[in-house]
């Protein structure tokens, strides 16, 4: 199924496999368009997969490059049946797909191995990004291990960690001294006068194929079968939508029986544009100036926001918010009941999917998968008064102490 | 009152190549009216009968015209009107 061109969403005007992300007719998003799958053996597909590398790049017959390949192998990341933050919640069947154990610890290792691979068959010799953190960690990482120059634009606010994991890389790191709109703005104009590639500009219809394989890889892990429902972050809304396009296809190909799972979308409070246009009836979002913790997802103008809602709307789900006090617990309930420590995300999603429990819209039947994208050290500042350690002299009477007055303490 | 309007790559097929267009107005409206008398086909491609397309995003001096006034906002004599396709982006 070779991809044969990019398409409009909008007007459906076609365009040759460029860098191009616009349609010039209306300005509408422009996607992968693929050869029909019609008459493909579903039992073929299966095995070409399965036969495939421990990677994304099993599922190269649904992507749209030539030659998959990647210097850093991303993705076959564990889903893991969380049968204790599922009891903790009242709920029946929970996965957690950990996105966090890619090789720069977030899925963006997967829409970046995706953008770079079309980027070179396309000759570009320079990648670039702008980015809130994960996505510059990814950027810088890649185009190192490819031996490609690199320009990466984050918001000069960022984490300190984020900053640090995409320096050490050797990338042209460029501080912006704005919010990640106003980087995404400038790279936007940056990528009219550059013969750069940008990953999430020029490149976005590759790079935005990527995400899928994260849903084609939950199916399989699932042994081939769809989930009820799929818990996700939404930030420009581009995983959310790409992980139901991914579903779609294997369903159309034969590969999945059933219908697409419901959808929930998870936003942080101080950066909501999607989940208020929810709330709202609205099928556009209005943008707003981000204010929250989850800086991964503070994105106040949602490029694929009216698609996103479109999504929740059609599978009967939602898209709700959760506040900064609640993301942290969400982050600490993922890290004691599971043992995975996720970023600032994982705990807007693991909130919104307590959410959901508490507020009763998820059937004790169903079959459910959170999605969590990123790693909790990148942004460890969160953790930072959630736990008091003991501090003790190196005695035993002294741990003793300690210990008869920590129980004395719990008891009370 | 002259206003310098930055045209992106996309419709620079229907502005005659120019990257930068000084066209007079003193709202954002009366900007876009201009460059629409000017440039024939550059309306159908960013607006509809409601208005600007819901993917197109207008700027003065670098900040979104939905924090301003939309199209009412008022542009000085010499700033800077920005135009730019709304689907970039990802985190």
């Amino acid at each position: 199924m070779p991809p044969e061109a990019l398409r409009c969403k909008e007007c459906r005007t076609e365009y040759p496999l460029e860098a191009r992300y616009v349609c010039e007719q209306c300005f509408g998003p422009l996607e992968v368009r693929y050869a029909s799958r019609a008459g493909l053996d579903p039992a073929e597909l299966r095995r070409r997969i399965e036969a495939g590398p421990y990677s994304m790049w099993r599922y190269a017959d649904f992507l749209p490059v030539e030659h998959p390949h990647s210097a850093l192998a991303a993705g076959w990341t564990p889903l893991i049946r969380a049968d204790r933050l599922a009891r903790e919640l009242g709920l029946g069947e929970l996965w957690v797909k950990n996105d966090a154990a890619n090789p720069t610890h977030s899925f963006k290792d997967r829409v970046v191995s995706v953008a770079l691979a079309r980027a070179q068959e396309l000759g570009f010799t320079t990648i670039a990004c702008a980015s809130t953190g994960n996505l510059a960690n990814a950027v810088a990482a890649h185009a190192s291990a490819a031996g490609l120059e690199s320009f990466v634009f984050i918001p000069s606010d960022l984490e300190e960690q984020k900053v640090l994991a995409t320096g050490i890389y050797g990338t042209n790191l460029v501080a912006v001294r704005g919010n990640y709109d106003d980087v995404n703005r400038l790279c936007t104009e940056l990528a009219g006068e550059h013969e750069w590639a940008f990953v999430n500009i020029n490149m976005r219809p590759y790079y935005a194929e990527g995400s899928k394989t994260l849903a084609f890889e939950i199916a399989e892990q699932l042994g081939f079968a769809l989930p009820d429902r799929v818990v996700g972050p939404i930030a420009s809304g581009s995983l959310f939508t790409k992980l139901a396009r991914g579903f779609e296809e294997w369903i159309e190909a034969g590969l999945l029986e059933g219908s697409l799972p419901t959808f929930n979308g998870a936003q942080a409070a101080g950066c909501s544009p999607v989940a208020t246009a929810f709330a709202e009836g609205r099928d556009h979002c209005r943008p707003v100036k981000p204010e929250t913790i989850a800086k991964s997802l503070a994105i106040g103008n949602p490029a694929d926001g009216p698609y996103a809602l479109d999504l929740a709307r059609r599978t009967g789900g939602s898209i709700d918010a959760v506040t900064d006090e609640e993301i942290v617990d969400g982050i600490r309930l993922l890290a004691q009941t599971t043992g995975i420590f996720t970023e600032t995300a994982g705990g807007v999603t693991i909130a919104v999917l307590r959410a959901l429990a508490e507020r009763g819209d998820i059937d004790a039947s169903e079959r459910v998968v959170a999605v969590i994208t990123g790693e909790g050290l990148k942004t460890l500042e969160c953790a930072r008064g959630t736990f008091e350690a003991w501090e003790i002299d190196a005695r035993a009477e002294s741990f003793e102490q300690a210990h008869e007055s920590r129980l004395g303490a719990v008891a009370a | 009152m002259p206003v310098n309007v930055k045209i992106p790559t996309q419709l620079r097929a229907a502005t005659d190549g120019e990257a930068v267009a000084v066209v007079d107005g003193t709202t954002v409206a009366e900007v876009l009216d201009a460059l629409y008398e000017r440039f024939g086909d550059l309306k159908a491609r960013i607006a509809d009968d409601d208005g600007l397309r819901r993917f197109v995003n207008v700027y003065v001096g670098g900040e979104d015209i939905r924090f301003l006034d939309g199209l009412a906002t008022a542009v000085a004599d010499g700033a800077e009107v920005t135009i730019l396709p709304a689907v970039a982006g990802g985190q």
